[in-house]
């Protein structure tokens, strides 16, 4: 097969810590390896660019059935936005994205692994089908389960082998990768036209806590080692004065310490943090609350998180928090969709405008930025937009550049509306730091693949790992003082192996590679209880036969499976 | 101002996809930059001196740039489509999408035009002296943000879902309104100058509608609230005035909540 030698390029690699080194990078049958092992490579010249392993997300929603609710029931966000026919499928939405549009642009922004960030485990065959149509990236997907009957009634019991039974079930019967928590118990709640308002508020009939649901998801976690942590959308999410929830929240993974084989360090993941970090008692008087938040996660090594950066663009918020759906419709009495999902969970649609006349909006902006720039580990602090919910993840390069220029943080507050009152709102404006592409590295790939447990095989460039490798057009010995070349760059990468494919060439997709559907399998002993509740919940409270449910086979495209054995 | 006329000498068997037929693709070129402009049959993409001969050079600015269409146009969509400005005038009936996402200049039809015209229109002024189809100044699908500005003015009757989602501008029609007007509108103004069928205001946040005729079915959403003397398109007459639709929220301005307004001549 194909062999490779990046050449003269500046290589960031914080997996292994290597930070702007010019060395050569040798790609053959797909994977990295060492330079003497090549015999006729081709040569590719990264001279004055920057080589990176290919980009990870840990959180997007890009595929499955609220994105696809998202894309019918916005036609106009396809209208004038779609480009015309570049490669073997056509591109069509913005905030929503069709699947190929997805899979292309990621690619040209040298990403190559999506973690799909919620997928309903009624629904799994839907997201397995739309992940095949996603071409080039590499995907997985997180079942949801902190609303779930099974998980609940377990939890309540503090049956955690039982839980942990169930779980291994669950993922492999929806080919799921890891334990998705939205919401504890507040979207099973709105079941009863209700939300958990905080962690101690009692899911109605079922009587256990938010807290109690937290926990015991992470001792279920940890009970099998899964490559990823528990992935938390913390209670009360996007309300004013919610920060104090979020420490709550944060402060239940006090005690516990990883317990895997994948290289993971953290117990917790807490996703889209800048919906999470308000403080102020209305829309009034609104305020950041990022430095306290982001100060524990500084001070606790067990704890993730990714940003959730909003981008200030019209936009289509989904998620499984059901009630937050249904209450951001009455703020801004736009169209609207929300559903329950029988057992399981619910989800809600609802577009939104983040708009620089707006002050919250634009605090909302200065919190997630405040976060990544106030972190002191950005191992442990990820870039995304929760795509769709803060901004489309097309954004990503706009928030790099944010966080690599303080001028281009201070061209975007010079649109704002409310610019003194954002001031004073939060700490944005008395931040100078701007990141480096080392640290960028560490937020887009290195730590993110840590994160997910992945990092043997994504992330890095060390020998052995899948060939996936970005290189942009970007010389750190001479940094473009124009922060729209840094967007530039990272928007349309100058090459990105997948899996040593050259698949896109300056910013144009040339091929597409065989993308794969990441899984987990867990081994777990045989467990009579949980097969016979899961044979009586079925019978006695599914609207469809056990048998119908699983994933069949064809659904599940180009697998590659991680193993996980709790029985040894 | 300067004039292009195009004639169509060579009609389309299928449907002529015509949004580069603006003054603003115009503007600077020469007749024979002009036919070389790109136009869709179907998927089909063509040169416009395919289907039209092409007299007269482009105007410097779209502002200087007039466009006459003659011969059998009634197969010819989308013409005007985001013009800022200019005039375009076309000599008998157009297709569907005339004038949609204008936003500014002059478009005369003397004939019919079928529907979705002056779709999301944001101003200028939009003249067809036959009847309009279906979605007259309304929105394009999904969008709730319809018709901003500007004025259309049908001679004729229009079709169906007139006015959806309109947020501003004035859209005047001097025969009926089929099913459907001003659904989901937050401001601008609706005259009917004949009788409308029904379902007129459904949901109506904000905005006005005169109705000259009668509104054959009324909704139950609106409030009769007295009768007010008001001069509409220069027309003097007494109305009666109605405030709705109650099912819907309504914004509070100065304390007092705004309605939406249907007047219907005594």
């Amino acid at each position: 097969m194909s062999e490779f030698l990046i050449k003269n390029g500046f290589v960031f690699d914080p997996l292994q810590g290597i930070k702007g080194d010019r060395m050569e990078i040798a790609v053959r049958d797909g994977k990295i390896v060492e330079t003497g092992a090549l015999r006729h490579p081709e040569t590719i010249d990264a001279s004055g660019m920057t080589v990176m392993g290919g980009g990870i997300d840990i959180h997007a929603h890009v595929v499955g059935p609220k994105v696809n609710v998202g894309r019918l029931f916005r036609p106009e966000d396809k209208l004038f936005k779609s480009p015309l026919k570049r490669c073997s499928r056509m591109e069509m939405g913005f905030s929503v994205p069709s699947t190929f549009k997805a899979g292309y642009d990621y690619a040209r922004m040298g990403y190559v692994f999506v973690n799909e960030a919620a997928m309903p485990p009624l629904h799994s065959p839907h997201v397995h089908e739309e992940i095949r149509d996603t071409p080039i990236i590499d995907n997985a997907a997180m079942p949801v389960f902190a609303n779930n009957w099974f998980t609940l009634e377990y939890l309540k019991n503090h049956e955690i082998e039982n839980n942990a039974a169930y779980t291994a079930w669950l993922l492999r019967a929806t080919r799921g990768f890891a334990i998705k928590a939205v919401n504890p118990g507040g979207t099973e709640a709105w079941g009863w036209g209700l939300n958990c308002e905080n962690i101690h508020d009692p899911v109605p009939y079922f009587d256990i806590t938010p807290a109690e649901i937290i926990t015991g998801l992470i001792e279920t976690n940890e009970h099998l080692g899964l490559p990823h942590s528990v992935h938390l959308h913390c209670n009360n999410l996007g309300n004013p004065g919610n920060y104090t929830d979020t420490l709550d929240s944060l402060k239940l993974a006090e005690g516990y310490t990883p317990k895997n084989n994948f290289g993971r360090e953290q117990v917790l993941h807490a996703t889209h943090l800048q919906f999470h970090s308000y403080g102020g008692d209305s829309w009034g008087n609104f305020e950041s609350r990022a430095p306290e938040v982001i100060d524990y996660v500084n001070s606790h090594d067990n704890i993730t998180i990714d940003i959730g950066q909003v981008t200030l663009d019209e936009t289509t918020t989904m998620t499984a928090d059901g009630p937050f759906e249904h209450h951001l419709r009455a703020l801004n009495n736009l169209k609207w969709a929300n559903t329950d999902v029988e057992l399981e969970t619910a989800a809600g649609v609802v577009p939104y405008i983040y708009s620089p006349k707006v002050k919250v909006c634009t605090i909302q902006w200065a919190v997630g930025l405040e976060l990544a720039l106030l972190s002191k580990d950005l191992m442990r602090t990820f870039v995304s937009t929760d795509h769709p919910n803060a901004g489309p993840f097309t954004r990503y390069p706009r928030v790099i550049t944010w966080l690599m220029s303080r001028a281009a943080r201070d061209a975007t507050m010079k649109t704002f509306k409310w610019l003194e009152k954002t001031i004073d709102a939060t700490s944005i404006d008395s931040i100078d730091r701007e990141l480096d592409l080392y640290e960028i590295a560490q937020m887009t790939r290195a730590g993110p693949a840590r994160a997910l447990g992945i990092s043997n095989t994504y992330g890095g460039l060390a020998p052995g790992m899948d060939a996936d490798i970005a290189i942009y057009p970007l010389n750190p010995e001479n940094m473009p003082s124009d922060p729209a070349e840094i967007e530039k760059a990272f928007s349309r990468c100058a090459w990105l192996l997948k899996d040593g494919v050259v698949t896109v060439r300056d910013g144009e997709v040339l091929t597409e590679p065989a993308k794969r559907t990441v899984w987990v399998d867990v081994k777990v002993p045989e467990n009579a209880q949980v097969q016979r509740d899961i044979y009586e919940h079925f019978l006695r409270y599914y609207s469809v036969n056990l048998d119908n449910y699983s994933l069949f086979e064809e659904h599940l495209f180009n697998p590659r499976v991680i193993e996980v054995d709790t029985t040894e | 101002m300067k004039t292009v006329t195009l004639t169509m000498t060579n009609p389309p068997e299928l449907y002529l996809e015509g949004q580069n037929i603006t003054p603003d693709a115009f503007a600077g070129k020469t007749a024979a930059e002009i036919a070389a402009i790109d136009v869709w049959e179907g998927k089909l993409k063509s040169p416009l001196g395919k289907y039209f001969t092409v007299e007269g050079n482009g105007g410097a600015t779209a502002a200087d740039t007039k466009i006459i269409l003659r011969g059998d146009c009634s197969r010819l969509k989308r013409v005007g489509q985001q013009m800022t400005a200019g005039e375009i005038v076309i000599e008998g009936d157009a297709d569907m999408y005339i004038g949609g996402w204008m936003k500014g200049g002059k478009i005369h039809v003397k004939g019919n035009v079928d529907s979705f015209c002056g779709l999301a229109m944001e101003g200028g002024e939009l003249i067809i002296d036959g009847n309009a189809g279906h979605h007259l100044g309304s929105s394009p699908r999904g969008e709730w943000r319809g018709m901003q500005g500007g004025v259309i003015r049908v001679a004729g009757s229009v079709g169906n879902d007139t006015a959806t989602f309109m947020n501003g501008g004035t859209i005047i029609i001097g025969g009926d309104a089929d099913i459907h007007v001003s659904t989901h509108a937050e401001g601008g103004t609706v005259i009917i100058k004949g009788n409308a069928k029904g379902r007129v205001g459904g949901q109506m946040v904000k905005g006005n509608i005169y109705v000259f005729g009668k509104i054959e079915n009324p909704l139950p959403g609106f409030q009769h609230i007295g009768e007010v003397e008001e001069e509409v398109d220069g027309t003097k007459a007494r109305f009666i005035h109605y405030i709705g639709d109650l099912g819907e929220r309504h914004p509070v301005s100065r304390g007092k909540p705004v309605y939406g307004n249907i007047y219907t001549r005594v």
